[in-house]
């Protein structure tokens, strides 16, 4: 059997055409070892759900700067689990004011990445989620 | 097996968790492709092949809307795709980013697109690619096209799993277009010139038309005198069309898709069909065997003797061929 891979999907929802954070984490994690599906810009929610599927994708995250937050993220979270990927991690990033983490934890988001966040902060995250274990 | 009768109901979780399986080789994904085999066999495996950027993905999106078009007998043809990215040699992680040029077949229910990342194994990519796709197959996907970076062997073994074949070119190649068609021709069934509205396309189109009148010429030639290569024989019957497209408009995707059409009908009405099922099964066969019995070797040798065994090669004391006598006698 081969070694198991970590497949990220990564999604910009909505009319945010600030895409810079998201590249700079589908690289992070794709220098992790991971295998990063990077949706595009102006995604809606049924599109990141629909990619999230056929990819059978181990965590979705979110990069948000538009403000758009508290409606698109648990919109995500909500399709994810109506298709049967409530196992899926979700956490989110961008511009967030810390007043709306809480609400999107309860919404079921598991880290809201803030700027400054580091990349090895995100990898670990994930690993520890995945595979119950961070890589050496 | 529950996982398996759920692919063949038609549920999308199901296939998505299957080819998760079948991409690791776990004993559930093996088990399950030998249950799904006798359901293959009906798809019309498309391959899409060239050199990063000459908007293979794109082109690829065009061909699966015209694809999705209700026929004249108001049938909707189901359609997936397989797009392979390289898996990065240095950190064993990957960006796979075709999905980034198909947002326009996000919603449709009857389209299916799965990313799939090379994993740098020897031969590996191959049988992954085809065990992903016998699995689409037995999930009664019509059409699959299978798109990959055009370079090297890998790329060449994975145009031996379609039907049909696309190279995908793009202007302004130049003398380049020389020095990496050699293997190309051998496996294209169509030739495409994307991005058909920049400078130089009358170029390269009369280019690669001189260089398949050459090859053609020399394979008829060729077999006149040795019929070995049945691959070969298989070009023959059907004359390789230089298309022109502009994957951004959608201009020469109608024409493209009923020449991909024509091809099918053409492999079945001359019985190349199954020629070049068996051709494929066997080129299956072969990265199957060959990746199966690298890791049952190394399976077999242990870790002091390979390392002590590099050791000597690295000292020259012995030759890399003693070294790989050596390794397999034990």
């Amino acid at each position: 059997m081969t070694e198991r891979k970590i497949r990220v999907l990564i999604a910009k929802p909505g009319l945010d055409g600030h895409d810079r954070g998201a590249k700079v984490i589908a690289r992070a994690l794709r220098d992790a070892g991971m295998e990063v599906i990077y949706t595009g810009l102006r995604q809606t929610p049924q599109m990141i759900a629909e990619a999230a599927l056929q990819e059978d994708v181990d965590a979705v995250g979110l990069s948000i700067l538009s403000g758009a937050h508290n409606a698109l993220v648990p919109a995500v979270v909500d399709l994810l689990r109506e298709n049967g990927q409530e196992n899926v991690l979700v956490f989110a990033g961008g511009i967030i004011p810390e007043s709306d983490i809480p609400g999107l934890k309860q919404a079921g988001v598991s880290a809201v990445y803030g700027p400054g966040t580091t990349m090895s902060e995100v990898v670990e995250a994930i690993q520890q989620a995945v595979l119950g274990t961070v890589a050496a | 097996m529950e996982l398996t009768d759920a692919v063949l109901a038609g549920q999308r979780l199901a296939l998505a968790r299957l080819l998760t399986q079948v991409e690791n080789d776990t004993p559930q994904g093996r088990a399950a492709l030998n249950d799904l085999f006798p359901h293959t066999g009906q798809a019309h495996l498309i391959g899409v092949t060239g050199a990063p950027g000459t908007g293979k993905s794109s082109l690829v999106s065009q061909l699966v809307r015209a694809f999705r078009q209700p026929q004249e007998s108001g049938e909707q043809v189901q359609v997936a795709v397989v797009a392979v990215d390289p898996t990065s040699p240095f950190t064993g992680g990957a960006l796979l980013g075709d999905r980034v040029r198909m947002r326009e077949l996000s919603g449709d229910p009857g389209v299916f697109i799965r990313s799939m990342a090379s994993r740098g194994a020897l031969g590996g990519l191959a049988w992954r690619t085809a065990a992903v796709v016998q699995v689409l197959d037995a999930a009664g996907f019509d059409l699959i096209l299978i798109e990959t970076v055009g370079a090297g062997q890998s790329e060449v073994d994975i145009a031996r799993l379609a039907h049909s074949t696309l190279v995908v070119e793009s202007p302004g190649a130049g003398d380049d277009i020389q020095a990496s068609k050699a293997g190309i021709l051998e496996i294209a069934d169509i030739l495409v010139v994307n991005k058909a509205d920049r400078p130089g396309v009358d170029t390269t189109v009369r280019a690669l038309k001189a260089m398949l009148g050459q090859a053609q010429a020399i394979a008829g030639k060729h077999l006149l005198k040795t019929s070995h290569d049945e691959a070969q024989q298989e070009h023959i019957g059907w004359e390789i069309p230089v298309m022109r497209t502009i994957a951004t408009s959608g201009e020469g995707i109608p024409e493209l898709a009923a020449a991909i059409r024509e091809h099918r009908d053409y492999l079945q009405s001359s019985g190349d069909w199954q020629q070049r099922d068996q051709t494929r099964l066997q080129s299956e066969l072969e990265a199957l065997l060959q990746s199966t019995l690298l890791s049952r070797w190394r399976a077999s040798v242990s870790r002091e003797r390979y390392q002590q065994t590099l050791e000597e090669l690295a000292t020259r004391s012995i030759s890399p061929l003693q070294a790989v006598e050596r390794l397999l006698n034990n």
